[in-house]
């Protein structure tokens, strides 16, 4: 499978964009191209990246969800700060981003109740998956997306 | 000369500019976006500039004139990447001879209340409430501290989308129609090659729209509200529908584009189930009951590599909460007829007085500028837009009775499906521990569940969890006043930009 055109073909686009600016950025040590201008999710998601981020509970994978800055689910640290909402930073050439996961001690009282219901035939949309090396290159790229 | 701050430069904010303007006042507009145009026109920004950006919006001649008029405007500043994240209620509000319209009754927000307004005098309804904003780079450090008090404040920061959570709703790939839309307008980029855009509501079709104008296979629209409500909603009464020409013709357009490209429109359907390990690949949706109930043996599973879900929106009400306006029962800023709010000095205009689209808030803007600029209700403008108001506001209406939420949406949850997606709060937990306490208001409710405590401070959750609570835990009498919508920071800050140096960067003017 190739990468699916998350950002529209130019050649292709109906409003004739310009060719703008080429920038990169590096997301946990991995270049990705991108345009001045498009925020760090969109260059993520344009280069297939669905995820950057694993909950703290579950360690569930997330990315962006609202896009306009009110779920905080696209936190990542840019250039050594933390919680940056990506979804709302413009990127600039050269950016160092690096994902963050930061587990909780899980508190007492919450014996996860998805154990019981992991193991039904549904496929485990929750399985929490091996958060990775904080600097891993391995962050889970949409199906068969090869990254840059 | 009368200073005016308008917080929020979507439609409702560019419109209460001009108007302001056209009344003499000095205009102050911040936006935490690095540019004006709300949600409505998000658009490329300039290095990212296209020769057809035209293509993408209705009524972008408008808002391109409307933005150009206020930027050339000495009279206008407009500070862009600014983010409001506080306001204290100033020393003079809640006096008792401060003029108190009739915004307090609870449904006053919703309806045109008819009542011949009065005409504020000129200073004496100055509410003295101080603004504190940072302009900079998002969530940076060292922005620019703003302190303003001006001398009457409009209110105007809109909506966000608000998704009823289901099985696999908190997979990557589950997106907010909103966000699918801000990535097509603002730097077209897509969200999936397959995409199934599901909820309530006409904010469906444009959504459904733009991702086939960024070569996007939209797999169906499905709408969970049935052919009959909305028929019934939408057609009772088509003259008043005729009267509202652009929206009317603007929905229709969709509903046609809908045909030419083939998509299918499903009524009474939704997206019951997102399906994936790491990222969604699969939805179940199913066909629903008249309440939202999903009914056995319709569920039909079909392969995506996105989804787009959003049940209508949620006001961003925090600073108006702030600033101390009294909301109405169903959770919007009270308002009346010129749109001033229950607090001296302090109006609010578009979505967060209630959900309908950008005619309306666009004629609540120009009412609630001319006003706060110390005009009166004759002037011809206003009068224009308090008709358009009227016509918009039925609209509102129409889309409420058509679309809005039916509670058989919770039979689709699992216990394990996460309710609350910062704290990651499941359904299971929250329902028992909601019926096991004896919890007597939403704070100790909140705190025992943990539901609504994470960073984004229950935006994403609130109604949600308020909805749950009210199902499992009716007993529980809420004798305090917690609303989900009281945040006293509007924004998380980091603890250094308050701190330090305030007086490098701190600039305080009067408005
Ligand atoms: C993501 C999204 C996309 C939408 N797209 C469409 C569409 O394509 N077609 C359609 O018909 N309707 C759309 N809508 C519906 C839309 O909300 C209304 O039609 C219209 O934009 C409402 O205008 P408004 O001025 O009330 O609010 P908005 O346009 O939402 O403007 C509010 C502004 O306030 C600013 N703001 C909020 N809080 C703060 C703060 N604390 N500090 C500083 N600034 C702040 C925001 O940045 C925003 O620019 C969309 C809604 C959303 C949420
Ligand atoms: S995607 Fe919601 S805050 Fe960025």
């Amino acid at each position: 499978m190739t990468v699916p055109p998350f950002p529209v073909p130019p050649s292709q686009d109906p409003i004739r964009p310009d060719p703008g600016t080429s920038i990169r950025i590096s997301v946990d040590e991995t270049e990705y191209p991108g345009r001045a201008g498009q925020t760090i999710a969109g260059v993520m998601l344009a280069a297939g990246l669905l995820s950057w981020r694993y909950s703290s509970g579950s360690g569930a994978p997330r990315g962006a969800f609202c896009g306009i800055g009110v779920c905080f689910d696209c936190l990542a640290t840019v250039n050594g700060q933390r919680d940056v909402r990506t979804c709302q930073r413009r990127a600039v050439d050269g950016d160092v981003v690096v994902t963050q996961h930061d587990p909780l001690p899980r508190p007492p009282r919450a014996p996860a109740p998805e154990s019981a219901a992991e193991s039904a035939s549904e496929p485990a949309h929750r399985s929490a998956p091996e958060p990775p090396h904080p600097s891993g290159p391995d962050s889970p790229l949409r199906e068969g997306g090869s990254g840059a | 000369m009368r200073e005016i701050l308008i917080i929020g430069a979507g439609p409702a904010g560019l419109a209460a500019a001009r108007a302001a303007r056209a009344r003499g006042a000095s205009v102050t507009l911040l936006d935490a976006a690095d540019d004006v145009g709300g949600q409505y026109w998000r658009h490329l920004p300039a290095s990212l500039s296209a020769g057809r950006e035209d293509l993408l919006h209705h009524g972008w001649a408008t808002f391109t004139a409307l933005r150009s008029d206020l930027d050339d405007d000495p009279g206008c500043r407009i500070v862009r990447g600014a983010q409001v994240w506080a306001i204290e209620r100033g020393e003079t509000t809640g006096r008792p001879d401060a003029a108190r319209p009739d915004a307090a009754r609870p449904d006053a927000g919703n309806r045109d209340t008819g009542r011949p307004d009065a005409e504020p005098a000129e200073h004496d309804d100055r509410g003295g409430h101080v603004v504190h904003a940072l302009a900079g780079p998002v969530d940076g450090t060292d922005r620019e501290r703003i302190t303003l008090t001006p001398d009457a404040l409009v209110l105007a920061t809109g909506a966000h989308d608000r998704t009823l959570p289901f099985p696999g709703w908190d997979l990557p790939g589950v997106f907010t129609p909103g966000a699918a839309q801000a990535l097509a307008k603002g730097e077209r980029v897509t969200v999936g090659e397959r995409v199934a855009v599901a909820g309530a509501g006409p904010f469906l079709l444009p959504v459904a729209a733009s991702l086939v104008q960024t070569g996007t296979t939209v797999v169906g629209v499905f709408e969970a509200s049935r052919a009959r409500t909305l028929a019934a909603g939408w057609l009772s009464r088509p003259w008043r529908l005729a009267r509202a020409g652009k929206k009317g013709a603007e929905l229709a357009g969709y509903a046609a584009g809908q045909l030419r490209h083939r998509i299918p429109y499903r009524t009474g359907t939704a997206v019951i189930r997102a399906h994936g390990t790491d990222a969604v690949t699969a939805v179940t949706v199913a066909k629903l009951d008249r309440d939202w109930r999903p009914i056995p043996g319709t569920e039909r599973r079909i392969p995506v590599d996105a989804v787009c879900a959003g049940h209508g929106f949620t006001p961003r009400l925090e600073l108006a909460v702030a600033a101390g306006c009294v909301l109405t029962g169903d959770s919007f800023v009270a308002v009346d007829d010129a749109q001033r709010t229950s607090e001296p000095g302090v109006y609010a205009a578009g979505e967060i007085t209630g959900i309908g689209g950008v005619e309306l808030a666009m004629a609540e803007g120009s009412i609630a500028g001319h006003h706060a600029a110390g005009g009166d209700t004759g002037t011809s403008p206003v009068r224009a837009a308090r008709v358009a108001r009227g016509v918009h506001r039925d609209i509102a209406r129409r889309i409420e009775a058509a679309h809005g939420i039916r509670p058989g949406w919770s039979s689709w949850l699992d216990d394990d499906t996460v309710i609350c997606r910062c704290e990651e709060v499941r359904h299971g937990p929250l329902r028992d521990t909601a019926a096991a306490t004896a919890s007597t208001s939403l704070r100790s409710l909140k705190l025992s569940t943990r539901a609504g405590l994470g960073i984004c401070q229950g935006r994403m959750c609130g109604r949600t969890v308020d909805a749950l609570l009210r199902q499992h835990a009716p007993h529980a009498h809420r004798n305090d006043n917690a609303t989900f919508d009281h945040r006293p920071l509007a924004f998380p800050l980091r603890l250094a930009e308050l701190a330090d140096h305030p007086k490098d960067n701190d600039r305080k003017e009067s408005a």
